[in-house]
């Protein structure tokens, strides 16, 4: 019952940053701006997602599968944020 | 519910399909086509697919996105493929893909219910061969020809993009990745996963015998960590003259002729894996196709090479 609750709340928290990072993606006026608004749904959304879907996996090996992907996803959209943000200026930089 | 899972999965992949064809930018299509063939491979799973999901997610959208990513970098030019369709063959075309899409709907309508099926016929042997996921044992045991018919494609594809390679490259290393240093970032992200995705390589070879996953799936892992490691100026891209990737391509096709010849001595035909010790040669040869698909996909995606042998 406190399982369910606590994925209800984690999940619809992790949905609303989703949307904000989405609403900021599309309405965000420069490409820095955006990345940051984009790269916060991605790390946080998908942390209290999967935080609120680890009282759901069942087993404590299922839970740390799930944290794993919120790591890698996590090392890996940070680096694609930077490295976008990193091209953004070379290409501000050109003109 | 699955019906409206499938439609919700449906709805990205027409909306993407339609922006890659009319997105005006270059790059913004090959991004839209990464993020169709993320949308693909959630349709295959949708669709209890898993296995043709993930080679979904590993060949037709990492690494041919990959592939197109890296031509589009290396293309500075615009290459023009001579005039522009005009109207009329537009509209030809146009017809002729909704023609194709009728037809191919008309004939899933047309299906018989229930549907024909080999599944109980493809299950039964399994226990012989020592695999438990019946895709695995389609590929490498029912219909081993076509496995090494592709990896035979595979390696035709590797000689013919040698063959587009300068005259002062041949035998060389590609066009390195990064024409400058590589961002931090990129190498802190590549020494992070190469481990983690090296595992996980592992696992999905191992584990093919029995759940979704296999040979193929894991190698293009692999290919993709070596690509990694080349953006982020980690590990040198494969020399195509060198002794040793030649000897990587050919242990592939050449193990599993081996085996096949063998079959014909032990069980009476060619690719026939004799009962007893089907297993330790089916891992066997997968190991040595695996190796093969690796370095292949790598030189494919690295693109032909066009520098001298150590600069």
């Amino acid at each position: 019952m406190i399982a369910d609750l606590l994925t209800i709340v984690l999940v619809s928290a992790g949905a609303v940053f989703f949307l904000a990072g989405t609403v900021g993606l599309l309405r965000f006026p420069d490409p820095l701006s955006r990345l940051h608004a984009l790269t916060k749904a991605d790390s946080l959304g998908l942390g209290l997602i999967a935080l609120g879907l680890v009282p759901q996996a069942g087993s404590v090996w299922m839970a740390l599968k799930l944290l794993l992907v919120w790591l890698l996803v996590l090392a890996g959209s940070t680096a694609a944020g930077q490295m976008l943000a990193r091209l953004h200026r070379a290409e501000a930089a050109d003109d | 519910m699955t019906e409206l899972l499938a439609l919700t999965l449906a709805l990205p992949l027409l909306a993407g399909a339609l922006f890659i064809v009319a997105t005006a930018s270059t790059r913004a299509a090959l991004f839209g086509f990464f993020a169709f063939g993320l949308f693909l491979a959630l349709a295959w799973v949708a669709l209890d697919a898993v296995d043709v999901a993930l080679t979904e997610a590993a060949i037709g959208g990492g690494a041919t996105g990959l592939l197109l990513l890296r031509l589009n970098g290396r293309m500075r030019h615009p290459v023009s493929l001579g005039e522009p369709a005009g109207p009329r063959l537009k509209i030809a075309a146009g017809l002729l893909a909704a023609l194709v899409t009728l037809a191919l709907g008309a004939l899933l309508l047309a299906l018989p219910e229930p549907a024909p099926s080999l599944a109980a016929a493809t299950v039964e042997p399994l226990p012989a061969l020592g695999i438990g996921n019946p895709v695995t044992a389609v590929l490498i045991a029912y219909r081993a020809l076509d496995t090494l018919l592709e990896i035979v494609v595979l390696l035709i594809a590797v000689v013919g993009l040698r063959a587009l390679g300068t005259d002062r490259g041949w035998g060389g290393r590609p066009v390195p990745w990064p024409e400058g240093e590589p961002s931090p970032a990129l190498v802190f992200l590549a020494r992070l996963l190469i481990p983690a995705g090296l595992v996980f390589a592992v696992y999905l070879f191992w584990v093919g015998a029995d759940a979704p996953g296999g040979k193929f799936q894991a190698s293009t892992l692999v290919a993709a960590l070596w690509l990694l490691a080349i953006m982020a100026g980690l590990a040198p891209a494969p020399c195509s003259g060198g002794r040793w990737t030649g000897r990587a391509l050919a242990i592939g096709p050449l193990a599993f002729i081996v085996a096949g010849t063998i079959g014909i001595a032990a069980a009476g035909s060619f690719l026939a894996w004799p009962e007893p010790v089907a297993k330790p040669m089916i891992i066997a040869v997968e190991l040595a196709l695996a190796v093969s698909i690796v370095v292949a996909l790598v030189l494919l995606v690295a693109g032909p090479p066009e520098r001298e042998t150590g600069r």
